[in-house]
């Protein structure tokens, strides 16, 4: 899957977009532990961290397909 | 409806042309600056990021939800991203409606929304370091 990172996240893993290779079958939460285990300070914002699926606001059970766009999204400060 | 979310100049000329129409009696416009202080800190600039396919299609549909709610005619939303000094305009958001008590309240629904649901993301910058405006710090 192609992941898009922003603010925090984005300087924790020192880019704003990567690919994830990922088993058939994996879900969101198996895409953040392996970021996680890629880059071991991301595993501190899980508290707060919600994810987008193409653009869709998802949870975490949510299974991912081969060339989604998994998005890690903190909370937002627009405006 | 013009929506965009991008690292270039704002024009309020533009919002307003973009919903202006003959049906409509008033258009209300709110702007978005940069204050320069957050939290009892004084702020030096702000670097905003923005999700900006998400987000555009975030406020597009909150500008459809106002459509929906009031009877208004056109709505026109721009948000910075990049880095902005204080004072700068960072987002616009123009209503037209045929009234202006309608043009008040959208504009007021559709600038509420974005703040709270839109992916876009500040850095506070100033004495007290850099902020992530909104998200606990990792060590939290």
């Amino acid at each position: 899957v192609n992941v898009r990172l922003f603010a925090m996240h984005r300087t924790l893993a020192g880019s704003g977009s990567l690919v994830l290779e990922l088993p058939a079958g994996a879900t969101v939460e198996d895409a953040f532990r392996k970021l996680s285990r890629l880059y071991p300070a991301m595993e501190q914002t899980s508290g707060f961290t919600t994810f987008a699926r193409n653009r869709e606001v998802v949870d975490r059970a949510e299974p991912l397909a081969d060339g989604d766009e998994l998005a890690l999204l903190q909370p937002v400060s627009g405006g | 409806m013009m929506i965009q979310v991008a690292d270039v100049a704002l024009s309020i000329d533009a919002c307003v042309a973009n919903v202006a129409g003959p049906e409509c009696g008033g258009i209300c416009i709110f702007l978005g600056t940069v204050r320069d202080n957050f939290e009892g800190h004084a702020t030096d600039h702000l670097e905003y990021e923005a999700y900006a396919e998400m987000a555009e299609e975030t406020i597009q549909a909150i500008a459809g939800e106002a459509r929906g709610r009031w009877p208004i005619a056109r709505v026109a939303v721009q948000h910075r991203t990049g880095t902005l000094q204080i004072g700068e305009v960072s987002v616009i958001v123009a209503v037209s409606a045929p009234h202006r008590a309608e043009a008040f309240e959208a504009c007021r629904y559709v600038i509420d929304e974005l703040k709270e649901r839109a992916p876009i993301w500040k850095k506070e910058v100033g004495e007290s370091g850099e902020i992530w405006v909104g998200a606990p710090t990792a060590t939290d």
